[in-house]
């Protein structure tokens, strides 16, 4: 990104971030790809993704299953190494932290996972999983806290829960139990994995609820990363769509939402079912499946499930996200629909990728 | 939403409401209460099938002749039998109940030993081999598991290869050779066993490990800032202990077996009685062509109703360990 939405440095900034995976791992596997002369093969989870995260604020990560967002998410909380770019945390780059550096970005940074039966051990009591943090960072008053934040999350008397397992609380309250064990260090921020969409229907709005208190009340910044928009909506601040790994559009929600820019962008939003059978809207129905993320293909990664596809621009030159001269607002735009505000020209990038070495260009640094 | 002007900087600003809570929750007490918890809940589902019931009664009653032996046997195993006429007995005697002379419960053998007390006696070295290698090789392959199957990589190829190897060894012939070669003594016969029962449960566990690790709850200790060693014996090894102890009650049989039957083939250490050395006796004076059933058969019971008490309980925690095998009620 090569500007900021606000002003001053973020508690957060994310640059070109980037996440693969060996797909053909272990000795075999290497042993024959060296004999065959293969580069190993890579899914390219997350493939540059760049945003800004302010103290305070909440950021949703949307997009389809298989898009990179929870891998996204997993790379900013340190539970995968990134493969490449940064992630900027009070200004210090966190990629390479190690030990006690480590330890400390530990105490600000917590995730809420999705699933409530298996994101707390079956065999420890509800006291053991939350005071554990505690312990690690040899923080006091362990007890005390241990019951603050079982209050916070909305299970009272917090003494009636220490000892109780897992397996004796609903899905709702183990939720809850999670989220309390998140707060329980006091973090900067949390990055919250489909937060509810375990959950039944009629919990979902305590549970949403919870998790809009502890961000407006201690002023914590949350990313969400979820594939319903209309909660996405409701929580967070700024949007960013994300597909095949990249970021589509990004900024603030409610323009989003209220006017969709890139073709994918408005597919998502229009998926969204609206309880108003009178409102006539044109729908937008996506074919085929999400892209091969191992052969990531050339040009812009939405091209095969378009309908605005604009030819060989398209299909050869990758859309940078950037501003856009025909969009008003705080917004970027990866799609060549729209006109570059940044004096980026797709046409001439086309004529150079033709008359060089015919290989297709990459506007943004591609691997 | 957003930024709000009178935000506090932590929920835990005003801890001091808590004063009522007092911080000194023992360590030990919740230490214990987990455990309990850990076996009391095994032990419900366990005791819900009679044959396992039976299986761990059958192993307490043995358990108990074991220790008791010297004051059951009325012999030592090892101590030559006078006859009535005051002789040594240079052949066998049939039980007192079959008309024997000199009140044996099972009559003698042939070199005159009382075969009651030998059997009594060989209780022993084969609970001992059986539990020896139970829980030598339980924990061994757990160990092996948990560190392969956590760290993975290359630390995996190089435990999972060594498993290979150990695969590839035939149990009793190699058994056989090693106590061969280290000479016929009874911790030969346990090192022996545990050396080619461990890989069965290092290779199960550590899948059962490679998919704990990627579970929630060990992602959210690490995001916390859990160590290795933390995440490993607190998240995943509690969680792979029924396995633990499913391949520890099967290593009882087996090690049992094994060590029958290396003694039956004359390689079990020569200063002790066990079931096997039993067989292998009775074997060499031809018993059977001469039907001294009382000789051979109750050791060859013994053997078998501990074996297969080893084998309920490890099925038992099939159960456990697979919930679909459980029968529903």
């Amino acid at each position: 990104m090569s500007e900021q939405i606000e002003d001053g440095e973020p508690m957060l900034r994310v640059e070109n971030l980037q996440k693969r995976f060996r797909v053909d791992d272990g000795i075999v596997n290497a042993i024959t790809n060296r004999l065959r002369g293969d580069d190993p093969s890579y899914v390219h989870a997350v493939d540059g993704v760049s945003f800004d995260l302010q103290k305070g604020e909440t950021l949703g990560l949307a997009g389809e299953s298989g898009c990179g967002k929870t891998t996204t998410g997993m790379t900013l909380t340190k539970l995968y190494e990134p493969s490449g770019g940064s992630i900027r945390y009070e200004g210090r780059d966190i990629t390479d932290l190690e030990g006690e550096d480590l330890q400390a970005f530990r105490r600000n940074v917590q995730m809420i996972f999705q699933d409530p039966f298996e994101s707390l051990n079956p065999k420890r009591t509800i006291f053991d999983t939350l005071v554990e943090p505690l312990k690690i960072h040899d923080i006091g008053n362990q007890q005390k806290r241990v019951a603050r934040a079982l209050e916070f999350a909305g299970l009272t008397p917090p003494e009636q829960f220490f000892d109780q397992f897992p397996h004796e609380l609903s899905g709702g309250q183990r939720q809850r139990v999670a989220i309390a064990r998140a707060l329980v260090l006091d973090p900067d921020f949390i990055v919250a994995d489909e937060p509810v969409s375990m959950l039944d229907v009629s919990l979902r709005a305590g549970v949403l609820q919870l998790l809009e208190r502890m961000n407006k009340e201690y002023n914590l910044s949350v990313v969400y990363i979820s594939h319903d928009l209309s909660l996405l909506r409701h929580m967070c601040d700024k949007l960013a769509i994300m597909y095949l790994g990249r970021i589509v559009e990004y900024g603030r929600t409610e323009e989003i939402i209220e006017s969709p820019k890139h073709p994918y962008t408005k597919a998502l939003v229009n998926a969204v079912p609206v309880p108003d059978p009178t409102i006539k809207r044109t729908r937008v129905e996506l074919a085929g499946e999400v892209g091969d993320a191992i052969e990531v293909p050339t040009g812009c990664r939405f091209k095969d499930r378009c309908d605005e596809h604009l030819g060989d621009v398209c299909d050869q030159v990758s859309p940078p996200l950037e501003r856009k001269a025909d969009i008003t607002g705080d917004r970027l735009v990866g799609c060549h629909l729209f006109e570059s505000a940044e004096g980026f020209d797709p046409e001439a990038e086309l004529v150079k990728s033709r008359s060089g070495d015919g290989s297709p260009v990459a506007a943004e640094s591609d691997d | 939403m957003g930024i709000q002007d009178e935000t506090a900087d932590s929920i835990y600003t005003d801890l001091d409401e808590y004063a009522g809570v007092d911080d000194d929750r023992s360590e030990w007490s919740r230490f214990i209460a987990r455990w309990r918890e850990t076996f009391a809940s095994q032990w419900r589902l366990l005791k819900q099938d009679t044959l396992v019931v039976f299986g761990i009664v059958t192993i307490a009653f043995f358990a108990l002749v074991a220790v008791l032996a010297p004051y059951i046997a009325p012999h030592s195993p090892l101590e030559r039998q006078y006859g009535d006429d005051g002789v040594l007995i240079s052949q066998w005697h049939e039980p007192f109940w079959l008309g024997g002379e000199g009140g044996h419960i099972l009559g003698t053998t042939a070199e005159g030993y009382d075969i009651f007390s030998q059997l009594v006696f060989g209780t022993r070295p084969a609970l001992i081999v059986g539990f020896a290698a139970a829980v030598i090789t339980a924990t061994f392959g757990t160990m092996v598991a948990l560190v392969a199957g956590y760290y993975g990589g290359r630390v995996d190829d190089v435990l999972m290869r060594l498993v290979d190897i150990a695969y590839g060894l035939p149990l009793l012939p190699t058994v056989i050779l090693m106590v061969a070669y280290l000479g016929p003594s009874f911790f030969n016969v346990i090192i022996a066993v545990c050396l080619l029962q461990w890989r069965s449960s290092a290779r199960v566990i550590r899948s059962q490990v490679l998919s704990l690790r990627e579970r929630p709850f060990v992602q959210s200790a690490r995001v916390a800032g859990a160590s290795d060693w933390r995440i490993i014996s607190r998240h995943i090894a509690p969680n792979v202990l029924p396995l633990t102890f499913l391949y520890a009650a099967f290593a009882i049989g087996w090690g049992i077996l094994t060590e029958a039957g290396v003694s039956f083939l004359g390689l079990g250490d020569p200063s002790q009685v066990s079931w096997g050395t039993m067989l292998q006796s009775s074997h060499t004076y031809n018993a059977m062509s001469h039907g001294v059933w009382w000789w051979f058969v109750p050791p060859g019971i013994c053997i078998a109703l501990v074996v297969i008490s080893g084998f309920l309980i490890g099925r038992g925690y099939e159960e456990i360990t697979n919930p679909k095998l459980r029968r529903r009620n």
